[in-house]
């Protein structure tokens, strides 16, 4: 294969813990900085916390693949519990980065998935999402930490930008708006790692 | 930078299924009679909205069966109303015989199809046997391979049908396009509606001024003149297509053709292919042209009416071509687009024609990967340095 | 009585598009021809109540001013609708009798 030009991220929740939404939603903020994305969950027999995944692709050209994403750059896993039961490691090689919501160190996580702890970020999203939106949600706190880990996004654009799309989706019950964007900015400045 | 092909269009990041929806609503038909099912669920639900929110004067007619629906959208389009609907796999199966009594009538409706696999065993994902096996029903059949070619085919396509007075399906890849969100580009609604028109029927069964008969009995002595007309119009629209096609490159900016040839002009090796997996073996053909194989792609974007002579043209200089099924025909001796192509080259040549062999791939979903499509492009540079052919029809990625 | 004109058989071309009749065809399609049976209708019994005229499958009772005048023997299938349904007793106002031809 070419030089790889896109980034490419995976999710992995349970069914319930919006993994589809956060994937949706980050494709929706890239693409108002200007790049083009792509953003799909994968799509089994789904129920509420079965395993499941959602992808992002993003690039400065056009984006013709159409493939299911193997070897992700960045790998975010919104249930610690996930470690265990699913393969959330394949095909990052030495290079892809992982980002977990867990309560435990960047050191013990990296030794729990038995990789460098240079590829590992954590963040406690269960935690931040519980204080800030009132329940265990960690899809936007996760959103929040990985706009951190990617870098090159800005974090008050991509706040301005998802408050928009809040409004729009949650126009009955405003009330929840705040609270994920103050997810949001906390994810952000609490994830650990490398 | 995420570029516009038009200064008034707009950027959104759109699932296939919105797109889709996005086009009815700027389409604003007199009649929807649509059921629900996965993967085109939404397309008809969020449309439904529309109508519920007041965003357009849409007729929405809640059905109980595809059977109903596509009935409903018959007596609709008889009467003279712009019809459009939308479904998929079991539920385009269940409308099966009324796709016919529509093409028989002549009926203009414009029907999003997402593409998915057919049970047994049950599968709720991405191939094209459902709309494959319709081929035939004399149905305008347009693929998209991705999600702005679903929102510009949904567009031309309600053109298409009421110039040719044909119906005509407009498809995307199950969840692979219709629940991909990517960047389209969409257009404001006044430039939609004007491209569109207003749909004025040369006869209506609302005219009461001048009643007729539609639909009766039509014996040995009728029937085949009938179906002969209908192939004739089926012939016909090509023209209709490409023209259709050159008003909307002037308005919109994007342009279309029966097929996309992608790097075809010095071709030595090429995929024929149809919808999503085209996007990614356009990148397997660009990274074989940077190590200086020729390599090309033939996107089908309309399989009825089937562009055979143009093929054949296009084919013809061609060493070795790789015909790419996502549907199979058991049993037949190749799947339905091999056999298309390689009946097109036989009958249209002139004898002169390259090497041509059949993968399936796909089906109920199955991922087709760069490695996948490369291994095939390996082959074909093979046979064209003089490698045996051998068997025909292979499957992709098969346990 | 007329004779059925000689049908000339539309090609694809002629024919408009899509098993589309045009209304009022039935009206040339002289189907007199095919009684075996004729109903004959005595007036001075008739009661005018109409039965006849509503069972008609082909329309061959002839009515003028609320009135029946008379039975269109170009289209009159002889099927005795018309004659089952009439109510008059205990002679009917329309009787079935055998076709001379």
């Amino acid at each position: 294969m070419a030089e790889k030009k896109m980034i490419e991220i995976r999710w992995h929740g349970r069914g319930g813990q919006g993994a589809k939404t956060a994937a949706l939603l980050f494709a929706e903020t890239v693409l108002a900085t200007g790049k083009y994305v792509q953003a799909f969950p994968e799509y089994g027999p789904e129920r509420m916390g079965a395993p499941v995944q959602s992808f992002d692709r993003i690039s400065d050209s056009p984006i013709t693949v159409h493939c299911a994403v193997t070897e992700p750059d960045f790998v975010v896993i919104l249930d610690p519990s996930l470690m265990d039961s699913v393969p959330v490691t394949d095909g990052i090689g030495g290079k892809g980065k992982v980002i977990v919501n867990t309560s435990f160190s960047v050191e013990d996580t990296a030794k729990h998935l038995g990789i460098p702890s240079s590829q590992v970020y954590v963040v406690n999203a269960s935690q931040i999402a519980v204080e800030t939106i009132g329940m265990n949600i960690p899809n936007t706190p996760m959103f929040g930490a990985l706009v951190k880990v990617v870098g090159d996004l800005n974090l008050e654009s991509v706040l301005d930008d998802t408050k928009k799309k809040l409004e729009l989706k949650f126009r009955h019950k405003p009330q929840v708006i705040e609270g994920n964007l103050q997810s949001i900015r906390r994810a952000f400045n609490e994830v650990q790692g490398a | 930078m995420v570029l516009t092909t038009n200064p008034k269009g707009k950027i959104v990041a759109k699932t296939g299924n919105e797109a889709m929806a996005e086009a009815m609503r700027q389409i604003a038909p007199d009649v929807v009679a649509a059921y629900p099912i996965t993967p085109a669920t939404e397309i008809v639900q969020i449309f439904s909205q529309f109508v519920a929110d007041g965003v357009v004067p849409t007729e929405y007619v809640a059905v109980e069966s595809e059977h109903s629906a596509m009935s409903a959208c018959i007596g609709s389009s008889a009467a003279g109303a712009r019809t459009m609907t939308g479904t998929s796999s079991q539920g385009l199966a269940l409308m099966w015989e009324m796709l016919y009594i529509a093409a028989g009538l002549r009926l203009p409706i414009v029907m999003a199809v997402v593409n998915r696999a057919l049970s047994s065993p049950i599968n709720i994902h991405g191939d094209q046997s459902d709309t494959m096996g319709a081929r035939d029903a004399g149905w305008i059949q347009i693929y998209s391979e991705n999600s702005q070619e679903a929102y510009d085919n949904m567009i031309q396509g309600m053109k298409i049908a009421e110039q040719a007075k044909l119906p005509t399906m407009v498809t995307t890849d199950g969840f692979i396009i219709s629940h991909c969100m990517e960047v389209v580009e969409t257009m404001p609604d006044d430039m939609v509606k004007k491209f569109v028109g207003e749909y004025k029927p040369e006869r209506a069964l609302l005219d009461v001024k001048k009643p007729y008969t539609l639909g009766a009995l039509d014996l040995q002595d009728y029937y085949f003149e009938h179906r002969y007309q209908l192939a004739d119009a089926m012939n016909k629209s090509k023209q209709i297509i490409l023209d259709v096609a050159k008003d909307f490159e002037k308005e919109f900016g994007r342009k279309y053709d029966l097929y996309e040839k992608y790097r075809m002009d010095d071709a030595e090796v090429a995929l024929v292919i149809i919808g999503s997996a085209a996007g990614t073996s356009k990148v397997v053909v660009d990274e074989l042209r940077e190590k200086g194989v020729k390599a090309g792609l033939i996107k089908i974007r309309v399989f009825r009416p089937f562009p055979h002579q143009e093929l054949a043209k296009d084919l013809a200089n061609v060493k070795a071509v790789a015909v790419l099924d996502r549907s199979d025909s058991c049993a037949a001796s190749t799947a339905p687009l091999y056999a298309e192509v390689t009946s097109a080259l036989f009958t249209h040549s002139g004898g002169k024609a390259p090497k041509v062999v059949n993968y399936v791939y796909g089906l109920g979903g199955r991922d087709i990967t760069l490695e996948h499509v490369g291994e095939v492009f390996d082959r074909l540079v093979e046979i064209k340095d003089g490698a045996k052919v051998g068997e025909i029809l292979k499957y992709i990625n098969l346990r | 009585m007329k004779t059925r004109e000689k049908e000339k058989k539309l090609s694809w071309k002629e024919l408009p598009d899509g098993d589309l009749l045009e209304a009022g065809t039935a009206a040339k399609f002289i189907t007199g021809d095919w009684r075996t049976e004729k109903p004959v209708w005595d007036g001075g019994k008739c009661i005018n109540c109409m039965f006849c005229w509503i069972a008609c499958p082909d329309s061959s009772i002839i009515v003028k001013d609320g009135k029946m005048t008379g039975i269109d023997f170009e289209h009159c299938k002889g099927c005795g609708i018309c004659a089952k349904e009439c109510p008059v007793k205990p002679v009917k106002a329309i009787i079935m009798e055998a076709e001379k031809k």
